[in-house]
């Protein structure tokens, strides 16, 4: 019998998979993107979880919310990354502190 | 059984797929394994019976999010070799830090204890469709919030459109509010000229 249990770690492992991609991909903007969005998506994995267990559905509500901030998160952000990659040549994180307006 | 299978399938396929997108040496495989952990992750909340929120993993993540992802690390000429530098000197700390960080979220779920309401208790049988019930719930009780999560995407994608858009400066567009302001009185001027002699202007 499948239990809560198992589906709060199979998203605890992915939410630190996320984290250790972030600790690894120190420099690469994209990477670290897409560890976030790992992220988000463990967390979902939870929500989605405990609102099937309780039998209530805001938990999925919340997670399509979560969905929508994701979405919002990744265009934001691989906007600033083009842009700073057509200011610098680079994505490189150590530069960004080089970026004055 | 099979349902225990599937859950254990889509498990570990989503794990090891998350494994190799932090893992993976080029960037576009990173994108590739990231859309093969999102469609497990799809197929384990269809296994929880949330099948709107599996679709829109699907629809949402790959279809827009992981697409978007791969346009950019294809369209930038980006030197990724240069930018893995610091990956095994991080490579020590950041395990430590993931595995306190697992050790810490295990313990958590097994310390913590289910009520009254949670404990052993199988999934409701529901008596409408997921869809039915999610989105009852989303146009009564939470109409306000998801209003709101609309303008979030309404707002991102003009500030992503904003951040970059560029004027080119090698090509002629017309200019629309001064064609528009331009009035007959000034751009034509009725004139009679005599025999044989020409029209200064």
């Amino acid at each position: 019998m499948i239990t809560l249990a198992h589906y709060l770690t199979v998203a605890a492992i992915l939410f630190t998979i996320g984290v250790l991609g972030i600790f690894l991909n120190r420099r690469n903007v994209i990477l670290m993107l897409m560890a976030i969005e790992l992220i988000l998506l463990a967390v979902n994995i939870n929500l989605v979880a405990f609102s099937a267990y309780l039998g209530d559905l805001t938990g999925q509500v919340l997670a399509m919310f979560v969905l929508t901030v994701a979405a919002a998160e990744a265009a934001i952000g691989l906007a600033i990354l083009v842009i700073f990659f057509r200011r610098q040549g680079s994505i490189a994180v150590d530069d960004v502190n080089r970026m004055h307006g | 059984m099979i349902s225990i299978l599937a859950f254990y399938l889509f498990a570990t396929v989503t794990i090891a797929s998350a494994l190799a997108v932090v893992f993976a040496r080029n960037p576009v495989h990173s994108v590739l394994w990231l859309i093969l952990a999102f469609f497990n992750a799809a197929g384990l909340m269809l296994l929880l019976g949330a099948e709107f929120i599996a679709m829109l993993v699907v629809i949402v993540y790959v279809g827009a999010v992981a697409v978007l992802f791969l346009f950019v690390v294809m369209m930038l000429d980006i030197d990724f070799a240069s930018l893995r530098s610091g990956f095994t000197r991080n490579l020590p700390f950041g395990i430590i830090i993931a595995l306190v960080l697992l050790a810490e979220m295990v313990l958590a779920v097994g310390a913590w204890q289910a009520g009254p309401a949670l404990s052993g208790r199988a999934i409701p049988a529901t008596t409408q469709p997921n869809i039915v019930a999610l989105g009852q719930l989303l146009y009564s009780r939470y109409l306000f919030p998801f209003e709101i999560a609309g303008l979030i995407l309404l707002v991102a994608m003009v500030g992503a459109i904003v951040l970059t858009h560029r004027r080119r400066r090698d090509t002629r567009t017309p200019n629309m509010s001064r064609q528009v302001r331009r009035r007959p009185q000034d751009a034509v001027r009725l004139k009679q000229p005599e025999v044989g002699e020409g029209v200064s202007l």
